[in-house]
């Protein structure tokens, strides 16, 4: 009995560990949608934070500059994106297709010799005096990195900033009807590169979570796919900040009972579990790409447009 | 109240888009405290002038003065700090957001923290004083068109904006809004605001502008007191030629019913009941013109009755024979037309010819279609015949739909909707958009199918258009018809009414 209590307590906190770098990455590509912008390059600029991230640390050996740079790294690779959908007026999908493409490729080729490389500095678990103590709550929320701290404060900050603030107005206007902001004196090419960045940021940040401190190092190909989750749960989260906290744990949680559960030698095949987010991701992009689907479940309605001042509209 | 300086003058202003030339040095100006009309067919240049001045297009040369002062609008930011402030006539609203959020969208107030209870008060008083009656707390999608309008005029009213510009108002209005609207415009003329009010439509400068300007093709053709002009003088200078406003036809000689439309039910493209029970008949040789604001249920009707929208329930009967639900081809081959509302959209492909365009409803069988192939000496043939019978102005059968101008477009169409000799037409907003020369050829070729015999469909929100195209007019809304009156003496004032949503008790049903 405290054996299976204490299983589930160990699940519940892998799973805000493990939820925490899609959360950051889905936060990033929220802003970006809501701008009207649709970035798949997520798992690209993951990937890239998570290799920048490790590969500074391992010259400077201190974490706190390998996050920086994979900051600047994913908020790069997010600024290409805009350069080429917003100024270029590219195809949306086809830029960010060929960032992740992009990304991939080059971590890989540029981590060949970090494989193995032990982590000099990590984001180390930081036990929050006397709330760190409390029964169940204290290990579940207390006792985690300074990121995931941070990632609990960005959540409600980034849907206060979206709902009850004039940038946030202007942000979600830019998304809906850009011709409407523009007429109103709202920048739209202005704000959609701040959030395109942003979103870059974000994603960087939250591929730097990985190496530095889920699992600190650095392996080919290490994000697994977590870009492409978080973009199946902005759609999940109906581009709302509160409803991406609880998608990332959700999903976080499946991920972190896959190990706990390897570990207690059950007869479920590992590749099936492995599996499930996939496939959750791969159902919802694909009910998600219905228009009256998305119509419903209030994407921004501008998503995926470039927007042009004297275009017809 | 006028002052020596014009709060508006625009000089020179010149503005070319790829293909078209759509303003062409032209001057205008306009004095606080008037209602200056801008008067021109579809086309003319006026909305792109005026787009000019709110500082969202730029003129490839001119300048600009905004009372006295000469000023670069490099955006609309540079136009609102300057108070001029337009209501477009595609509205420029944020849908899914509020009506304080949308007026307040876009200013430096509040800094930070959006404070909807000041906003709110303060909506409140300008909705008072100047008799715009709107819910601060709604949201946009739940408004009707008239009270987005309301929206759209708060919305410049709270940036203090003393030059407004009106891009076709009274499109979406009811007769009655319309007046209301006027009546709002005028206090605010009179408070010493400039109003410039783009139009189309003759009466309503005369009712309402102090001057006017025409434009045709991009060029001002004068400016005029309206004091000292008239309909007629207007209409000449708009369309460059004289213009005759009254349609004749003869009297509805009686026939059977073609069409019979039975308690029609069918939802609208986001799910929501857009027919609710539509009921009526329309009989051979006669109009029946469908009037009402557009969005509440004009579009589902056709798209219902021609196949193209399933129906939940209800039933639809061609010459008593049950086409409910069929599909479109079905009910085309029984010699249905469809003028559909978007003609490049839904009515032409505009990448192929002329002659491919033409063929669509009959290539599939002879004499134009031989088994799997086609028969293109047959082909040119039919093709060649109806260009020149329709007169469509375009190089040749070959050339490419998309070049052609709204009104050869629209001759296109009809002219292979008339050519299967149809016993049912429906016709959406058949003139929406075109040159007063082509909308007369329209409106005769449509009395000419009455003549034939044909029952005609009218969907349209030009009230004057159905009033003297059809022999009785239905009124639409939400989804429901409510009433329907001989269009002979009919009273827009009783039309305008339905058009508000008012039952009208129907005796005058006419029967077959
Ligand atoms: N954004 C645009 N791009 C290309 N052509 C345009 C654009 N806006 C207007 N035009 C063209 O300029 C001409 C004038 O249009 P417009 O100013 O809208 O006329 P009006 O408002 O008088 O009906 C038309 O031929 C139209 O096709
Ligand atoms: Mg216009």
């Amino acid at each position: 009995m405290q054996d299976t209590l204490i299983l589930i307590l160990l699940i519940l906190a892998g799973a805000i560990r493990a939820g925490t770098p899609l959360l950051f990455a889905t936060l990033g590509e929220i802003f970006a949608e809501r701008a009207g912008v649709l970035n798949l390059g997520v798992e690209g600029m993951m990937i890239m934070g998570a290799l920048s991230g490790f590969m500074v640390t391992v010259r400077t050996g201190n974490a706190w500059t390998g996050l920086l740079a994979a900051i600047l790294v994913g908020g790069s690779i997010g600024l290409i994106h805009a350069v080429l959908s917003i100024t270029l007026r590219a195809n949306q999908v086809v830029s960010g297709l060929a960032l992740t493409i992009f990304g991939t490729g080059l971590s890989s080729f540029l981590g060949q010799k970090l494989v193995g490389v032990p982590a000099p500095d990590t984001f180390r678990v930081v036990r929050i005096p006397v709330l760190g103590e409390l029964p169940v709550l204290g290990p579940l929320v207390f006792q985690h990195d300074i990121l995931v701290y941070l990632s609990f404060l960005l959540a409600p900050l980034a849907w206060f900033l979206m709902f009850k603030t004039r940038p946030g107005l202007h942000l979600r206007a830019v998304g809906e009807s850009p011709a409407t902001a523009d007429a109103m004196g709202v920048s739209v090419v202005g704000l959609r590169y701040l959030y395109v960045f942003l979103g870059g940021m974000l994603a960087g940040l939250g591929g730097a979570y990985i190496s530095l401190a889920l699992t600190p190092g650095w392996a080919d190909g290490m994000t697994a796919g977590r870009g492409w989750i978080a973009i199946a749960l902005v759609i999940f989260a109906t581009w709302s900040p509160a409803r991406a906290m609880v998608g990332a744990y959700l999903f976080g949680g499946v991920e972190a009972a896959q190990f706990r559960i390897q570990g207690t030698g059950t007869q479920v095949p590992s590749f099936f579990l492995n599996m499930t987010p996939y496939i959750f991701t791969i159902i919802v992009l694909v009910i998600a790409t219905q228009e009256t689907v998305r119509r419903r479940i209030g994407a921004p309605a501008a998503l995926g447009l470039p927007y042009e001042r004297e275009e017809r509209g | 109240m006028t002052s020596a300086v014009p709060s508006v003058q625009m000089l020179v202003i010149t503005k070319r888009f790829p293909g078209v030339l759509a303003n062409d040095h032209i001057d205008f100006s306009a004095n606080a405290g008037e209602i200056h009309a801008l008067l021109g067919e579809n086309g003319a240049g006026k909305s792109t002038l005026m787009n000019i001045l709110s500082g969202l297009y730029h003129p490839d040369q001119g300048d600009i003065h905004i009372h006295g002062r000469r000023v670069a609008l490099r955006s609309p930011r540079d136009a609102i700090s300057l108070g001029i402030g337009m209501v477009h006539q595609h509205f420029m609203l944020v849908e899914p957001h509020t009506v304080a959020e949308n007026v307040t969208l876009g200013l430096d107030e509040p800094r930070f923290l959006l404070n909807s209870g000041q906003i709110e008060q303060k909506i409140a008083a300008l909705s008072e004083k100047y008799g715009l009656k709107v819910d601060p707390e709604a949201r946009i999608w739940q408004l009707s068109v008239g009270e987005q309008q309301r929206v759209e005029i708060i919305k410049m009213l709270y940036r203090n904006a003393d030059i407004l510009i009106l891009d076709e108002p009274t499109a979406v209005l009811t007769p009655q809004e319309a007046r209301e609207l006027f009546a709002t415009l005028k206090r605010m003329a009179a408070e010493g605001h400039t109003i410039i009010f783009i139009t189309h439509k003759l009466d309503e400068v005369m009712a309402i502008s102090d001057r006017i300007t025409v434009l045709r093709k991009g060029r001002v053709v004068s400016t005029v007191f309206t004091s000292a002009t008239s309909k007629q003088e207007l209409a000449r200078m708009m369309v460059g030629r004289e213009v005759f406003f009254q349609v004749t036809k003869s009297p509805w000689r009686g026939g059977q019913a073609v069409l019979r439309v039975e308690a029609a039910r069918a939802l609208s493209d986001k799910g929501l009941p857009a027919l609710k029970g539509v009921s009526f008949a329309v009989h051979e040789g006669e109009i029946l013109g469908v009037a009402g604001v557009a969005g509440n249920g004009q579009r589902e009707l056709a798209e219902a009755i021609t196949g193209l929208r399933p129906l939940t329930s209800g039933e639809v009967y061609l010459c008593d024979r049950r086409i409910t639900n069929q599909n479109p081809r079905q009910i085309l081959d029984q010699k249905v037309s469809h003028i559909p509302e978007d003609r490049l959209g839904m009515g032409l492909i505009p990448n192929l010819s002329l002659s491919d365009n033409l063929i669509l409803k009959g290539y599939f069988a002879p004499p134009l279609g031989r088994g799997p192939f086609l028969d293109q000496k047959a082909i040119d043939a039919h093709c060649r015949e109806l260009i020149s019978r329709f007169e469509v102005m375009a190089p040749g059968p070959d050339s490419s739909v998309k070049l052609l101008s709204g009104g050869n477009l629209q001759r296109l169409l009809l002219a292979r909707e008339i050519s299967c000799c149809p016993r049912l037409m429906v016709a959406v907003h058949p003139t929406r958009g075109l040159d007063v020369g082509a909308t007369e050829a329209v409106h005769k070729m449509l009395l000419e199918q009455r003549e034939e015999g044909a029952a005609i469909l009218l969907i349209s929100e030009d009230l004057d258009e159905l009033l003297s195209l059809s022999d009785r007019v239905a009124v639409l809304y939400e989804g429901e018809i409510m009433g329907i009156v001989p269009a002979q003496g009919a009273q827009v004032e009783e039309i305008g009414l339905m058009m508000a949503g008012t039952k009208r008790a129907r005796p005058a049903e006419v029967a077959a």
